[in-house]
């Protein structure tokens, strides 16, 4: 198990040394490149050759790469041009907000999806079976921006029953010591800032969650249907365990490992529909900050987010792989 | 590209014998008959149909506008002369969706036979030469995978200069890695069938079983794939138009951008969100029904 | 007393758009307590169907089944679910095939052991794992104690089908169904597990049904045997009459297709011509009749009844079998042997 743990953070290696040098390439073929957003379009040539030097932009392209690698490893990702924060504190605060609202989304769709799913292959080819295929073939359907759209004016504007911007009421006021607010909410006792928080996260965590509810719904379904075809699950039929032990024991816990895997890969959908919920309900996360800063041409911002995010991307498939084991022994146990 | 992705993971389809001719042909008699099916080829012919005929089908110009009428608490809806009623600019709405679906269609086929094109290429090669090429290209593509879809076009397309051209560009790029890793997986898994290797026995060459025995049978698969890109790839290009990484002139409509200039509209005339909304999801839902239709029926795991 | 009673069994499976299959077309048999009783034929014959169909393992939709399974005078094709599921594993078990598939490959061995004490015995905890140990001791498993935290994929396929044959003597069931135990295991394994079998069966009074294809295992194992083709019975005998003076065409064909270390040299084996498939419905006359040798102009109009032969005085269902003893020179050398 450790030796298969080694084997894949080493084969990451490789893939984040090129993650790193795509991003440092893709700053700096923006048009206008850097001086640009620092100065505007009708700056002076002296002035551009100035800044240009100041960020050591003047210098071959593999001594600035090897210098920003070289930071990157002591975990300094520089300051951001427009408002001269830290890299790092900027997503120190951004990141939480926006793993927040993804796992909000991905709570939505595990505890609806799985026994959507469940419920579905038990009725196989009946109504209820194809009302959840159509619904979810719908739920794939539809763009996250214009769920939000509905959500937003159905339930924030028409009915007025939930908030539909931020994360919390402006008038609260309370600590954040992990920068999760509903985990913050429960650090400090604050009961009150429990719910608000709660009531800010559903909305955009339904609109989030649609298209991974609707993909593990069908992948449950489908995996429920195969493992239900298992001899093992004739054979404990035929040992007389109870329906339910069966189905939980049996069933399910097999058909939980093709889920598992398809949880842990709607993590890219949810970093990239974060970006189009957190601009409509003004979600002050990840997505719309480095949307912000592709405008402003702010590279510091954006080579450091997105080499940030990508990390975490690569390692959330890591350990998707590594509960794979968890879940079966045939993986853990190779080798033994 | 995730959908897919993730459910062809489980679903894989398994290549046992050399048969995709009748598979198709067995496949499209199953097709006709999956109201599924219908239902999704019926969606994706009217939305090919809106917008080839375009010109023809709306009532009036889809870029000029009367902003007589509209204010920030007003915005006309429905009357017998605008069906769907004006937009922000006092343009018509029903002109501009059915326009709409032209800048949907062209993005969604041209980035899609693009990325596809390109990635099977690269596929092809990998799966075909094997060795340290398909390390090279396939680590490539394991670093093009590591940044999510979306986030992904955003960042081509905020280098391109914005225009529907680098929205295409943007969407195939993300599409690249998706058919190259399809095709090569496809091709590695026949490499053991019992008829290649028959075909090997008898002498047959390797680009020759490549291209006469091998590619026919990964395209089951691709097809399966390609359905269900090209609806990821309307919602990728209406998800960047709405972020305002689409046309330079605001003037062409996009569905995407369409529903984004209404934010402010929201409350007096919720209806401009909805219609450019509903038309994407009504075309994308084509795609993705057919897709699946298709996937039951060419994939012989799927039928019980 | 008899343990089990089929009667007129039919089993038919229908799908949506297909056509209807009669995998079981009337079968009748007994089994008495303690008894080894055989069901003989060839992939397909519906000897599986039968035995999934007593043990109430068929697919709820699209197989239907008529008749009667009585289990100590009980039908369990009457019985509530929840009824028969209290029985499945403590009155009547089952061993499958295919050992490699037929446990659950994320649960340890222990665990598929204990979960049917726990259900049927009631042993909790140390108790059921000491039980389960005690169990696997007693299938021939070495190191039984440490096995149990084992995984199913670190065992070898006579291993695991040993753990499969634990389990179902784990409550001590009054009928044990066997459905080709030792076809998926290596020839040197599959004498050992039916050595075991017939051990086990012997030592707990179990009644056993021995579902096989391969006459060779009737041979060692059974005390009557049923030979089934195309969903019915087409012969039934005691092991001696079988062997003996078997009389249907097709049990010779399977006797003469069966390579034995007994059989004289010179004599050539002789497969039965055709394929299970070359088969006439019943309701259009026998369904042997395309592959047979001894057909007679009857055989294709009407069915033959299942009838008590005056000479050997064991039903068999056909207008021209063999006469007893005058039948090919294979099977009558093989009756000097067996007699």
């Amino acid at each position: 198990m450790l030796k298969f743990v080694v084997r894949r953070l080493l084969l990451l290696v490789p893939i984040l040394v090129g993650l790193s040098i795509l991003v440092f390439a893709w700053v700096r073929a923006l048009p206008g490149g850097p001086e640009a957003a620092l100065l505007g379009e009708r700056a002076t040539p002296e002035r551009v050759a100035q800044v240009r030097h100041e960020f050591g932009l003047d210098r071959p392209l593999y001594e600035q790469y090897a210098s920003y690698i070289g930071k990157v490893v002591q975990g300094d990702f520089g300051q951001s041009i427009k408002t001269t924060r830290p890299v790092l504190d900027d997503i120190q605060t951004k990141f939480p907000a926006t793993i927040e609202l993804a796992l909000a989304a991905l709570l939505f769709a595990v505890l609806l999806g799985i026994p959507l799913g469940f419920l579905a292959a038990r009725r196989y080819q009946t109504w209820v079976d194809n009302s959840s295929l159509v619904g979810s073939l719908l739920g794939i359907s539809v763009p996250v921006f214009f769920l939000a759209y509905l959500l937003k004016y159905v339930f924030a504007v028409k009915l007025n029953w939930l908030p539909s911007t931020g994360r919390l009421d402006a008038i609260r006021d309370v600590a954040h010591p992990t920068g999760f607010y509903t985990l913050d909410a429960v650090l400090t006792r604050d009961w009150g800032a429990f719910t608000d928080a709660v009531r800010h996260l559903v909305l955009p965590g339904i609109a989030l969650g649609t298209i991974p509810l609707a993909i593990v719904t069908r992948i449950t379904r489908a995996a429920v249907l195969e493992v239900t075809n298992e001899d093992y699950v004739r054979t404990a039929e035929a040992k007389g365990l109870t329906r339910r032990v069966v189905n939980g024991r049996h069933v399910l816990r097999n058909a939980m490992l093709p889920v598992a895997t398809v949880v842990g890969l709607q993590t890219g959908l949810l970093l990239s529909g974060a970006v189009l919920t957190e601009i409509v309900f003004a979600w002050p996360g990840m997505g719309s900050w480095l949307y912000e800063a592709t405008f402003n041409r702010d590279f510091p911002v954006l080579e450091g987010g997105i080499l940030f995010l990508a990390v975490v991307f690569v390692l959330v498939n890591l350990l998707v792989d590594i509960s794979y084991g968890v879940l079966d022994p045939r993986i853990r146990l190779q080798g033994r | 590209m995730s959908i897919a992705e993730s459910e062809a993971r489980l679903l894989s389809t398994e290549h046992t014998g050399d048969i995709a001719g009748s598979r198709m042909r067995e496949a499209f008699r199953q097709l006709r008959r999956n109201p599924v099916a219908i239902l999704g080829a019926a969606l994706i012919t009217l939305f090919v149909v809106v917008a080839v005929f375009a010109p023809w089908l709306a009532p009036h110009s889809p870029t000029a506008g009367d902003l007589s009428q509209i204010t920030l608490s007003h915005v006309p809806g429905p009357s017998a002369e605008h069906p769907l009623g004006l937009d922000t600019q006092g343009r018509d709405e029903l002109s501009r969706i059915i326009y709409g679906a032209r800048a949907s269609l062209l993005i969604g086929v041209v980035s899609l036979s693009l990325g596809a094109l390109v990635g099977m290429l690269i596929g092809a090669l990998a799966g075909g030469l094997g060795g340290w090429v398909d390390s090279l290209l396939m680590r490539l593509m394991d670093i093009m995978l590591a940044v999510p879809g979306l986030l992904f076009a955003i960042a081509v397309a905020a280098v391109l200069q914005p225009s529907l051209r680098s929205v295409m560009i943007a969407i195939a790029v993300v599409n690249v890695p998706v058919f190259a890793r399809l095709l090569r997986a496809s091709m590695i898994g026949q490499r053991h069938s019992d008829y290649v290797l028959a075909a090997r026995s008898i002498g047959v060459r390797r680009w020759r079983i490549i291209v006469g025995h091998v590619l026919p049978n990964s395209l089951a698969p691709v097809i399966v794939q390609g359905t269900l890109s090209l609806a990821t790839a309307i919602i990728d290009a209406a998800g960047l138009a709405f972020l305002g990484l689409g046309s330079a002139d605001p003037s062409v409509p996009e569905w995407g951008r369409m529903l984004a200039d209404t934010q402010q509209y929201l409350q007096s005339a919720p209806q401009l969100a909805l219609f450019p909304g509903l038309a994407i999801v009504v075309s994308v839902l084509g795609f993705n029904l057919l897709g699946d239709a298709l996937r039951e029926a060419l994939d012989p795991k799927l039928r019980r | 007393m008899v343990l089990l009673s089929v009667e007129d069994l039919h089993v038919t499976f229908s799908h949506r758009g297909r056509r209807e299959l009669r995998a079981v077309d009337g079968v009748s048999f007994q089994v008495e307590p303690g008894a080894t009783v055989g069901l003989v034929g060839e992939s397909g014959c519906g000897k599986s169907v039968t035995s999934l169909a007593i043990m109430g393992l068929l697919p709820p939709r699209g197989a239907h089944v008529k008749g009667a399974v009585r289990f100590d005078g009980e039908d369990l094709l009457q019985l509530p679910p929840a009824q028969l599921r209290a029985l499945r594993g403590r009155e009547l078990a089952m061993v499958f095939q295919d050992p490699q598939t037929s446990l659950n490959p994320v649960l340890t061995i222990g665990r598929q052991v204990t979960e049917v004490l726990e259900r049927h015995r009631g042993l909790r905890g140390d108790e059921a794992k000491r039980e389960a140990a005690a169990l696997l001791d007693r299938v021939g498993i070495p190191d039984a104690g440490r096995r149990l935290k084992d995984y199913p994929h670190q065992l070898s396929g006579g291993m695991r089908q040993r753990v499969m044959i634990a389990i179902a003597l784990a409550c001590k069931p009054r009928l044990l169904i066997a459905d080709e135990p030792t076809t998926a295991l290596d020839v040197t394994i599959q004498a050992q597990i039916l050595e075991l079998l017939k051990e086990l069966v012997a030592d707990t009074g179990t009644a056993l049904v021995m579902i096989t294809h391969d006459l060779g295992v009737v041979a060692g194992l059974c005390d009557e045997v049923h030979v089934m083709y195309s969903g019915r019975i087409v012969e039934s005998a005691d092991r001696r009459g079988l062997f003996g003076a078997p009389r249907h065409p097709y049990t010779t064909g399977l006797l003469a297709s069966v390579p034995r270390l007994d059989s004289p040299r010179g004599v050539p084996l002789r497969p039965i011509p055709g394929s299970p498939r070359d088969t006439l419905a019943w309701a259009e006359g026998c369904a042997f009749a395309p592959r047979c040798t001894r057909r007679v102009e009857a055989c294709t109009t009407t069915a033959p009844d299942l009838v008590v032969d005056a000479v050997t005085r064991h039903p068999v269902r056909c207008y021209n079998p063999w006469p007893p003893g005058g039948e090919p020179v294979a099977t009558s050398e093989r009756k000097k042997r067996l007699t």
